[in-house]
């Protein structure tokens, strides 16, 4: 064990760039995802389509497919990400597919009578969502969302692969250099479950937080 | 369910079908066409080869220019192979070749066990390994290069690199000797080369590096569009590997190394191999005939990266010429 303690400057550097690179992502996921899931349950036919399509390809695309046809296809059509933005759009994007999923079964919990009633009290359809069911639908879905989160910081680890020098990443490069694989693996395992088991926890106080009695 | 079985019982009799197929692929025959039947000493390697008439060799499958297994054929294509048949032309004119497939790892179990009499695998010479096995040679010596696109004329050596991008391979010497003599350089990684390539042409990094040898098969493959900037900053020099402590063997090979080198047949061979990728000829490295360390009794073999891309070279590189001649 001698070889992380004697590295925790590595795993702490890995593990700060792991943490931004996932918190940044699930911005541009809740974002993303409650766009999309707005697109799907919207009057507007096409709208209902582009969303079905977002959802469908991203979600049934591997993550490593994303990535390089990201890093290395973009910059065909000349449009160049450094590999730390890439790598949070792409996150963020994927993610956001299955947030999208998510909010929209959310969406699905809130009972029709009272879309109705808002839109008869002359509301717009983007009012009805944002005033009335959207508040209700993300509260009931906080648990869900807290999985999604967890997957990310997990998925994070992907973007080793266009050199961001996140946790993985940086593991990788020790046990490369210490030939001490296992320890060096054993070491990432721990910093990942030192981030995902209390986001877990905090992702339940939350949910009971905001929970409602009905 | 019966039918469910059947099926399951099909597909099991095919890959046991496909599996078998396969087992054949991990050697290929050829029989050296040239040389003269001399005779050698009782109980040597080559009187046993001589005998047996056929010599088994370790050589790479995949590494292009050197021992990559063409798929058409099926015949192992190369430097290191053409290297090898040189070699066991001189034992014995109808000597079979059976080349065995070896990876950076099993090299030197391979030599420890028999499995292989010889091996010529873009193996570097070094210290840790001399102490499981012996080499012959150096046949060749690779060296880091720098790689650049065709109209940069801004870097001309290592130093240039400094504050510049850069790619290279996780967890190669590559990267170890970069970050030793350009420390400012900023270091892109990915996984394999051509994705280097890749970066350089979308204009992430402005300079790829590795050894030469694999540097000039992307310069071939970018038609014109990358160049190599011939300033090479390090040496890998490749031996061919034997048993330990089988010196009759070891000098017999470092003759014919030395014979060749002067009749030209070393050059024809690399003509036909890496400079049919764009190397330019080199002048033979010299053969170092290094007095053998007796068998260390270590248990663990030393297991290290292939010559040309991974580890345990960097440090050595100075220590393999000392005892020349």
């Amino acid at each position: 064990m001698d070889v992380v303690l004697d590295n925790l400057d590595v795993f702490i550097a890995g593990l700060r760039t792991t943490v931004g690179l996932t918190l940044l992502s699930y911005a541009v996921a809740l974002g993303v995802g409650i766009v999309i899931a707005a697109c799907r349950v919207s009057p507007i036919p096409p709208l209902r389509w582009a969303g079905v399509f977002y959802v469908e390809t991203v979600r049934n695309t591997p993550l490593t497919v994303l990535f390089v046809l990201f890093f290395f296809g973009l910059p065909k059509v000349d449009i160049l990400f450094e590999p730390f933005p890439t790598a949070v759009i792409v996150l963020g994007g994927y993610t956001g597919a299955f947030v999208a999923e998510t909010v929209r079964s959310g969406i699905n919990t809130v009972s029709r009578g009272q879309a109705e009633a808002a839109r008869s009290l002359g509301l717009t359809f983007p009012q009805v969502l944002r005033i009335v069911v959207l508040p209700q639908a993300l509260r009931s879905v906080v648990g869900p969302l807290g999985g999604l989160f967890i997957a990310l910081t997990k998925n994070s680890s992907i973007a080793a692969i266009i050199s961001v020098s996140e946790l993985v990443f940086r593991t990788d490069n020790l046990a490369n250099e210490t030939a001490r694989a296992v320890p060096v693996y054993l070491g990432a395992a721990v910093a990942y479950l030192l981030v995902t088991i209390p986001s877990g926890v905090a992702f339940r106080a939350l949910e009971r937080r905001v929970a409602f009695r009905r | 369910m019966k039918h469910r079985l059947g099926k399951l019982f099909l597909l099991v009799g095919l890959v046991a079908v496909i599996a078998a197929g396969c087992g054949d692929d991990k050697k290929t025959t050829t029989t050296a066409s040239s040389g003269a039947g001399t005779s050698f000493a009782a109980g040597t390697t080559m009187a046993r080869i001589q005998q047996a008439g056929r010599i088994k060799i370790g050589v790479k499958f995949d590494q292009p220019g050197f021992g990559l297994k063409n798929p058409t054929n099926g015949q192992v294509e190369g430097f290191d192979v053409e290297i090898a048949k040189l070699i066991v032309a001189a034992i014995g004119p109808n000597v079979q070749i059976d080349f065995v497939e070896s990876v950076s790892k099993n090299r030197e179990p391979f030599l420890q066990d028999g499995t292989v009499d010889m091996v010529v695998a873009t193996y570097t010479i070094n210290d840790t390994r001399k102490q499981v096995v012996d080499f012959a040679g150096p046949y060749f010596v690779a060296r880091q290069d720098i790689m650049v696109k065709k109209d940069d004329t801004a870097i001309k050596s290592v130093t240039d690199l400094n504050g510049k991008k850069v790619c290279t391979v996780k967890g190669s010497t590559s990267e170890k000797n970069l970050a030793a003599k350009a420390p400012s350089a900023e270091v892109t990684l990915f996984d394999t080369y051509s994705q280097c390539a890749e970066a350089m042409t979308d204009g992430r990094v402005v300079a790829v590096t590795t050894d030469n040898t694999i540097l000039a098969g992307l310069v071939q493959a970018s038609s014109g569009a990358f160049k190599l900037v011939e300033a090479p900053f390090s040496d890998e020099p490749y031996g061919i590997g034997v048993k330990k402590g089988d010196d009759a063997f070891r000098t017999f090979i470092n003759d014919r190394l030395e014979a060749i080198f002067g009749n030209g047949d070393w050059a024809k061979a690399f003509e036909k191999t890496l400079g049919a990728i764009g190397l330019k000829t080199p002048a033979p490295p010299k053969v170092d005939r290094y007095t053998a360390t007796p068998p260390a009794p270590t248990t663990a073999p030393a297991s290290g990266g292939s010559g040309s891309s991974s580890s345990s070279s960097s440090s050595s590189s100075g220590s393999t010429t000392t005892t020349a001649n």
